[in-house]
Parts: C-alpha cells; structure tokens; sequence
C-alpha cells in the first residue's frame, strides 16, 4: 500500500542507477541515518553505546571489507584479522613516530598498510582457489600474531607487549565521550558503506562478481584475473585494516596482539555469512547479530536460571553460552543460507504486493 | 650431526601426530565434500571423555585396574563420538547438501563452537590426564656411530607407531572391506554412487564414525602427551597446512604432509628461530605448506583440479 514505485518515472539512466532507486527506500534510509546520528546520541546510554552500537559499527566497516573479498569477489579468507591487527599497529606507529599527524589521516595510513600486507597475501590467491586459500590466508594471521608479539619495533618496545592511545583529537574535536566516539564511528562506516556500494555497481565491482561466478570464463571474457583479485584484496583489506585501527584506537583504547586473534577472523566471517554474501546492507545485519546475540545470552542465561530456580556459575554460563551461540549458527545456517539480506528482499517484496499478492 | 638427527627423528614423530589429526579432515572431506573445521573440538570432546571417564568408571564400578578402565573409557569415548557424527549428519549435514563451500565450512564452524561448549560443560574445563601406560624415560640408539647416541622419547616412538597401526588399519579397511568400497564409490563420484544403490546418508554417517574415531584415538595420544586442555583444540589449527599441503583429497597426502610439517616445523624451530626471535613454529608451518601450494595448488598428492566453462 505505502512501499509501492507505482508513478516514479525515470527520465535519465542516472536516476534509474542511483543506489535507491524506489523513493520510499531513500527515506527509511535518510530517516534511519538522521536518527542514527541525532537520535541515538541524545536518547541511548553510555553502555548501550559504549558495549553494542560501538563494536556494531566498527565490525559492520570490517564487515564489508571482508564482503568486498568473500562475497563479491568470491575469495574466502580466514585472515581478516590479521589486517584489523596491521591496521591497529601501523596507525599506533604512524601515531607515535610522525609529530602532528591528524588522527583520521593516521587511521587511513593505517588502511594504507593493510592495503599492502593484504596485496601481499592475496598473492596466493591467483594460483590457489577455494578451500586451499582459505587455509592459506590462515598463514596471514598467524605470521602477523607473531610479528607483532615478537617483533618489538611494531609495539615501540612497550614491555608488556600491549600499547594505548591517549587522547583522540579530530581536527580540534576532542573524542571523548561515548556519544563523540560513536559519531566518529559512524562517519566512517556511512562513507565506507557509500564506497562499498558504488564501488560494487561500478565496472570493478562487475569484474569481481564475474571472477567469483567463474573465474575462467571471466579470463575469457577480457578481465585481468589478477588485476581483479589484487584489487579485492586491496580494496576489503584497507577497509578492514581501517575497522582494525578504529577498533583500536577508539573502543579498546589499549590492546595488544590477542585482540585480533584468529576467532575474530571467524566472527567477521560469519557476520558475512550470516548477513548475506554479496550485499552490504546485510554486512550491519550480521555484525548486529554477532555483536548482540552473545551480549544477549550473557544477560538471559543468568536470568533463565533466577526463574527456575538454579544458580548457574559463570563457567556454565560461559560454556552454555558458546553452546548455544554454535547452534544458533548452524540452525540459522540451515533455515536460511542465504543470509538476514536475503529475508529483507523477501521482505521487501512481499510488503510490495501487500495487501494483494497476487 | 648427531644433534641433526635428533631433531629430525623429534620432527617425523610429531609429523605423524598431526597426520592423525588431518586424517580426520582428509576422510570427511573426500565422503562429503565438507571442510570439516569442527576436527580440533572432536579431538578434544573425545580426549575430555576418554579422561573423564577413565577417572569416573573405576569409581563408578568400584574396581582397580588402570587398564581396564583404560579399555572401557575408550570404548565409552568411542560410543560417544559415534552418536556425535551420527547427531551431525542428522541434524546438520543432511540440511546443508549442496550448499556452497563457505557456507558449510561455517556450519562445521558452528559445531566447533558447539562441541567446545558442550565438551566442557559436560566434563568439566580443568587439566585432566589420560594415563595409558606410557613409558616417559628416553632411549638412545647409535651410540656406536655417534658420541653419546641420539636420545629417543620412547613416548614419541610408541604414539608414532600407533599412528602408523591406524593409517594402516584404514588403508585395509578402505581397501578390502564392502563398506570401505562404498566409501571410496561415494568420494569418487556423489551422483554414480547412489545410482548404484550406495546409500549416501548411511556412507556419510559411518564417515563421520570414521573420523570420530581417528579424533579419538588423536585426543588420546595428545592428550597422554600435553594433558587434556581447552588448548587441545588448537591442533586441529596446526594440523591444517598438513592437510593443504598434502592434498585435501588424499590419504598418504596426510601422512607425508604431516611428516614434512613436522620435521620442517622443528628444523625451522631449531636452526631459524634464535635468529628472529622463537616462536615460529605455527606460522612456519603455514608457510611452507604456502610454498608447496603455489607450485601444485592442489597439494602434493591432491587430485588435479580441472576448469570447465
């Protein structure tokens, strides 16, 4: 009734390209990004932005990073956290070395060594496919969980093996409070949304898709394999590498190597897998799945237990809570494999025909 | 020399342990096709109930021998991990045919999680001991060509032979039993192997059985060896570039896979690591399977991968 494109003509291939093109999606979307920004500052509390919305955002941005290489280019990689990890530590070393560098700068030169480490280790991925090169990007993460352990110039010889940042300063704006961090958070991940999407409905973004379906027939067809690959690599390690250095910098503040150990390199998976492969609006679904089902359970276990009655102690709830968290996957996994995007289509589609499907 | 060779004889005997462990990833793999993450927890959820129940059933029935309880823990572990593949197929793998590769690979995922969570809430997540009579003193051998010989950890020596007991016993099974055929029919081809009337669950089943077995027999010796922990599960991690490196679809890849790991991971340890710090093991391994792959990116014994349009 309402969600209907019924007398929207389009006059020009530009307004028939433009990312939404049905006018109602384009205000849910500018109302959700007005509210996200004004809204939720003024009304949310200091946990549930601190706790949710703050590793929600960050891990959306890395989330499409990882995307970008799994589901449009079709290369699986298990390394995604090492390039957070790149990212987090050459930003920390841009910090400390170069006087006077402004923070957004250092958190993108950040992205820039990502962008170069994962060059780097995509390079395997133009002979070795599938399977073998998920296991093979598994060699990216534990190389860099060494280095940065073991190699001291990385963490600017602290003696723990842990660094911090100090005050965060963006160009005279003091990000202090919950509220300034998630703002800055925000910003990003709505530029790094934008640059995902129209990166994907441009001719590179055709390349990678054609690459994922069938790379030898895209050989046939005239698209550098290579050149196509590097770029993904690229591209989804410098947005990772950029979710790295702000997970850093602005949720933990202090960290060292464990914080970008190999199971974030599964979480961020599965919130690809869990959105949806190839779709950036279910990048936010599944990092908001990840980010609060855990939290979720942690909060409810305890109180399933004060209702019946049984004092449960933290490791059961611990162990439950993995548990439950492992079947939760696999079910949702097998009612839906494609993904919370692919229900937002259905969704959508349905609310189209509604009140009349037929 | 001498000292070479020590560590190279430490190598292959490790080798051979994380061999058993990419066993298991090797055997489902050919069967079904699926990457088969969750190996690590079944090492583990096996070597926690084989520990556990070698401590509860003694008290449990009341009587002494350590190799009776032994002999019925492992075959309580090995009930247990025959109803958790026969669980998986049913609940998981039977939902999930034909989907594509990541998306099982993270189910296997979610069942690692699951197993984790399970194996500790059930028997506790403390350091437990499998204590099956393992000698711990060293021998040395050579000594006449070598001053002082080269020490030898009985230890390595009889789980690397328990090892080689199993491939061997698998390599006959697979070989020369009506089921291990059917086995191989399944791997060869999904589609010919039920037209003929092979029961692809009922295969797949016995697969995982297959496997649980290996990861039991696995947790055990590791278990003997490290004491059974949460870190257990990390071997499947180690055993992973074994896998790649010898051919995700190969058994004798497993095995010479693990032998090269093992002994590249230790030379690599000894003669490479005082030079950039220690510790590389882990990554070494990776790397040098990294190497392998880009010259045969099927792994040394893997079955060519052909494109077709």
């Amino acid at each position: 009734m309402f969600y209907r494109e019924n007398g929207q003509f389009k006059t020009s291939y530009r307004k028939d390209m433009q990312i939404f093109p049905v006018v109602q999606d384009r205000w849910v979307i500018g109302a959700l990004v007005l509210a996200a920004a004004v809204l939720v500052p003024m009304l949310a509390s200091d946990y549930l932005l601190k706790a949710i919305l703050l590793p929600f955002l960050i891990l959306a941005i890395a989330a499409i990073g990882v995307n970008i290489l799994v589901g449009y280019c079709g290369q699986i990689s298990l390394g995604s956290g090492a390039f957070m990890a790149v990212g987090a530590y050459a930003a920390y070393n841009f910090l400390v070395r170069v006087e006077g560098l402004p923070l957004i700068v250092t958190l993108l030169l950040g992205g820039v060594c990502a962008a170069a480490v994962g060059i780097l280790f995509g390079i395997p991925s133009l002979r070795v496919r599938g399977l073998y090169l998920a296991v093979a990007t598994l060699a990216a993460q534990f190389v860099c969980d060494w280095a940065f352990l073991r190699i001291k110039w990385f963490t600017n010889h602290s003696t723990s093996g842990s660094v911090s940042v100090g005050q965060l300063n963006v160009f005279g704006w003091n990000v202090d409070t919950p509220a300034d961090r998630y703002l800055l958070c925000l910003g990003f991940a709505i530029v790094f949304a934008l640059l995902a999407k129209n990166l994907v409905r441009s001719a590179i973004g055709r390349e990678w898709m054609a690459i994922r379906d069938m790379d030898v027939a895209a050989t046939v067809i005239g698209i550098r394999p290579m050149y196509a690959k590097l770029t993904a690599f690229a591209v989804s390690s410098f947005i990772v590498g950029v979710a790295g250095a702000l997970w850093a910098f602005v949720f933990l503040g202090s960290w060292e190597p464990a914080a970008f150990s190999v199971d974030r390199s599964f979480q961020l998976l599965f919130m690809v897998i869990i959105g949806g492969l190839g779709s950036i609006m279910g990048c936010f679904m599944g990092a908001a799945f990840i980010v609060v089902l855990p939290i979720f359970l942690n909060q409810f276990l305890p109180w399933m237990g004060s209702v019946v009655n049984m004092e449960i102690s933290t490791a059961a709830v611990a162990h439950t809570e993995i548990m439950i968290f492992g079947a939760l996957i696999v079910w949702f996994l097998i009612v839906e494999p494609h993904g919370l995007a692919r229900l937002w289509s259905v969704g959508k589609q349905k609310l189209r025909l509604w009140p009349f499907p037929h | 020399m001498a000292f070479f060779l020590e560590t190279l004889m430490g190598g292959l005997m490790t080798g051979m342990l994380y061999a058993l462990v990419a066993l298991g990833f090797v055997l489902i793999f050919k069967a079904s096709g699926v990457f088969n993450f969750a190996q690590g927890a079944m090492v583990l959820f096996a070597a926690l109930a084989m520990a556990r129940f070698s401590q509860w059933l003694p008290q449990w029935f009341g009587f002494e021998s350590r190799i009776l309880a032994n002999v019925l823990a492992f075959m309580v572990a090995g009930v247990l991990m025959f109803a958790v593949a026969w669980l998986i197929e049913r609940l998981v793998l039977r939902h999930l045919v034909n989907q594509e590769g990541a998306t099982l690979l993270m189910a296997t995922l979610g069942i690692t999680y699951f197993l984790d969570g399970a194996g500790q809430t059930m028997f506790g997540s403390s350091i437990y001991k499998i204590d099956i009579g393992m000698p711990k003193e060293p021998i040395f051998v050579m000594e006449s060509t070598f001053q002082g010989g080269i020490l030898i950890n009985k230890e390595d020596l009889i789980s690397a032979a328990i090892a080689a007991a199993l491939v061997a016993l698998l390599t006959l099974f697979f070989q020369k039993t009506s089921t291990g055929r059917a086995l191989r029919a399944v791997a060869d081809d999904h589609q010919a192997a039920q037209s003929i009337g092979i029961p692809l669950n009922r295969i797949w089943v016995i697969v995982w059985c297959v496997a649980g077995v290996v990861a039991l027999v696995a947790g055990m010796i590791w278990g003997s060896k490290l004491g059974v922990q949460f870190s257990l599960a990390t071997v499947a991690l180690r055993a992973l570039p074994v896998v790649i490196l010898g051919g995700l679809t190969s058994v004798p890849g497993a095995i010479v896979g693990g032998l090269i790991i093992g002994v590249g991971e230790k030379l690599s340890e000894v003669y490479l690591g005082p030079m950039v710090g220690g510790g590389i093991e882990i990554w070494f391994a990776y790397v040098l399977a990294l190497v392998f792959l880009l010259f045969r990116p099927q792994g040394l014994f893997g079955e060519k991968i052909i494109d077709r349009v």
